[in-house]
């Protein structure tokens, strides 16, 4: 038997091996089908929202009123609530949640008050939406006496927000390594030092996901805002950027979905999935750019 | 302050992790411009001791000190500032961390974090760092790339620069070369020869060689007590003063 046969029948294939490479196959396919099994819903959505949307859809639709009692018109008063109510509760929640989440992670000692407010943040995270707007309506609308208001639905919403905010900024804080902190340390830094110098940078980019991903939460919630400012409707100047006070009612997309759909008898037909549109597309552009910027500042993430 | 021939003196140090006592009381003194070894195995408390030293101690949940330890006759316990404790005991850890900064940041970071903001005498400070840790000429010409894109040998470098940066007065390595190779630990440990000049260094070491070619005095620890110290020549020798020394020396051991 000269070399190269040996090496044939060393390297040839055997029972076992043939069997692993077909459990090898069969994973790598049952898995990709599991992973497109979970795109197929979203086009499908997508397409069908779309599809039954056409007739309405325009920039017409984005900046006109709604009239004749909903049933023609546009969304305006709704698309630009939903813009207050998303921009002003983010930022409330993001900076007190981000400076909450720093102190629990980097300043905290592990001691029983810690412990607690850790558990209060874990389970504040599970409340029910419906939960939060009556501890709107109680807190902010009546406690408060800041009535049925923007602000008092935006404080709702960023109590909703926050503490799933600083849950994910505690974990992208926690994803960086413990051996740079020492090593900051070791050389004489100080907490803060650190925190600004090593912590912060390599971890923003999760930080702004963990914030941006809430966006389309609070976007999304009707419960808490029908309870504390949102009305079914609202007149405002057509196209106008800036037409709520804080102190005033507002309309919003996700509770204008709620009522096209079904407190309203013969709206035309594509209006529901228009405003639908309108939201999903909003939130996926808001989401969009904090992919880009996650991009972008992944590139000068270090090690 | 400085005059005096002792710079560390640690007095019935006790370290307990929660109710794990790592250290039972040990005491010794180290001498000014001397290099200290520390040999030992594993789970013996020689990290733990040097933690002790520079007060990160504080940093781990649950740990207890007690005993007193005092760098250049000040207590540890008592110094206010413990940020420039830290600063004059430099310490290097077992495995190279290159921050995720450049070169140049990374050596440059003790400096700023001590407020130092003018670049010429930043730049003295990283040139300076980086010859004295034998890396400078690899990586003069690229100052501004990552820390961390460098192979685990010139991070350990690095790691030592970083630790000069902020002008120890007692430089602690730990285990510095179990992540690099034999010429580049030769490298170094010509650098550490040339440093006692200026500085105090202790050399934690699972070496036994190299505590033999560097130290003037070695202690073994062993299960947080002290077994055996004195100068290097008596604890490698044939008739070290505790038994267990020499059978530990000589791989007899266990």
């Amino acid at each position: 038997m000269n070399g190269t046969d040996l090496a044939a029948q060393r390297f040839a294939r055997t029972a076992h091996g043939a069997r692993r490479e077909r459990a090898q196959t069969f994973a790598k396919w049952l898995f990709g089908a599991m992973a497109l099994a979970m795109v197929l819903p979203l086009v499908g959505i997508v397409a069908y929202l779309l599809y039954r949307a056409w007739p309405s859809l325009g920039w017409e639709f984005l900046v006109d009123l709604p009239r004749k009692g909903m049933r023609e018109g546009g969304i305006w008063p709704a698309f630009v609530g939903t813009l207050y109510l998303v921009t002003i509760s983010l930022a409330v929640a993001a900076p007190i949640g981000v400076l909450a989440a720093i102190y629990l992670n980097e300043y905290a000692r592990d001691n029983w008050f810690n412990r607690l407010i850790n558990l209060a943040v874990i389970n504040l995270a599970g409340v029910p939406s419906i939960v939060h707007a009556l501890f709107g309506l109680g807190a902010f609308v009546y406690a408060a006496r800041l009535g049925f208001s923007i602000l008092a639905a935006s404080l709702t919403l960023a109590i909703m927000t926050l503490p799933v905010i600083i849950a994910s900024t505690r974990e992208a804080l926690a994803s960086v390594p413990r051996a740079f902190r020492e090593a900051c340390w070791n050389v004489g830094a100080t907490r803060w030092q650190t925190i600004r110098g090593v912590v912060l940078p390599n971890s923003i980019s999760g930080i702004l996901t963990g914030i941006i991903l809430q966006v389309s939460r609070a976007a999304g919630e009707t419960a808490p805002i029908m309870f504390t400012g949102a009305v079914f409707y609202k007149a405002v100047q057509r196209g106008d950027l800036f037409p709520y006070r804080l102190g005033d009612q507002c309309m919003a997309l996700s509770m204008h979905l709620y009522t096209v759909s079904t407190q309203v008898p013969n709206v035309e037909e594509s209006i529901p999935y228009a405003t639908a549109v309108v939201l999903l597309v909003s939130v996926l552009l808001v989401n969009a750019t904090a992919i880009a910027a996650r991009v972008f500042m992944r590139r000068r993430k270090r090690w | 302050m400085g005059g005096s021939r002792r710079i560390v003196e640690v007095e019935d140090l006790r370290l307990a992790y929660g109710t794990k006592e790592v250290l039972h009381g040990i005491s010794f003194t180290i001498d000014r411009h001397e290099i200290f070894a520390v040999i030992g195995p594993a789970q013996s408390g020689k990290t733990s001791l040097l933690r002790c030293l520079n007060r990160t101690t504080d940093f781990i949940p649950g740990a207890t000190v007690s005993g007193v330890v005092r760098v250049d006759g000040d207590d540890i316990r008592r110094v206010r500032d413990v940020f420039g404790l830290r600063r004059r005991v430099g310490m290097v850890a077992p495995l190279p961390v290159g921050l995720p900064m450049s070169i140049y940041d990374n050596v440059a970071f003790a400096p700023r974090c001590s407020g130092m903001t003018r670049k010429d005498e930043l730049d003295e400070i990283v040139e300076r760092c980086l010859t004295q840790a034998a890396l400078w000429d690899e990586v003069k010409d690229r100052l501004s790339s990552l820390g961390t894109a460098l192979s685990g040998g010139q991070q350990q470098r690095l790691t030592i620069a970083r630790a000069l940066s902020h002008q120890p007065e007692i430089l602690c390595l730990d285990e510095f070369s179990i992540a690099i190779d034999p010429v580049t630990t030769m490298r170094i440990e010509d650098v550490l020869k040339n440093l006692r000049r200026e500085i105090t260094i202790i050399l934690v070491t699972n070496l036994v060689q190299q505590a033999r070619r560097l130290a003037d005095r070695t202690m073994f620890l062993w299960n947080g007590e002290i077994v055996e110290l004195g100068s290097s020549e008596i604890v490698f020798s044939e008739h070290p003063a505790d038994r267990r020394t020499y059978d530990y020396v000589n791989g007899i051991f266990g």
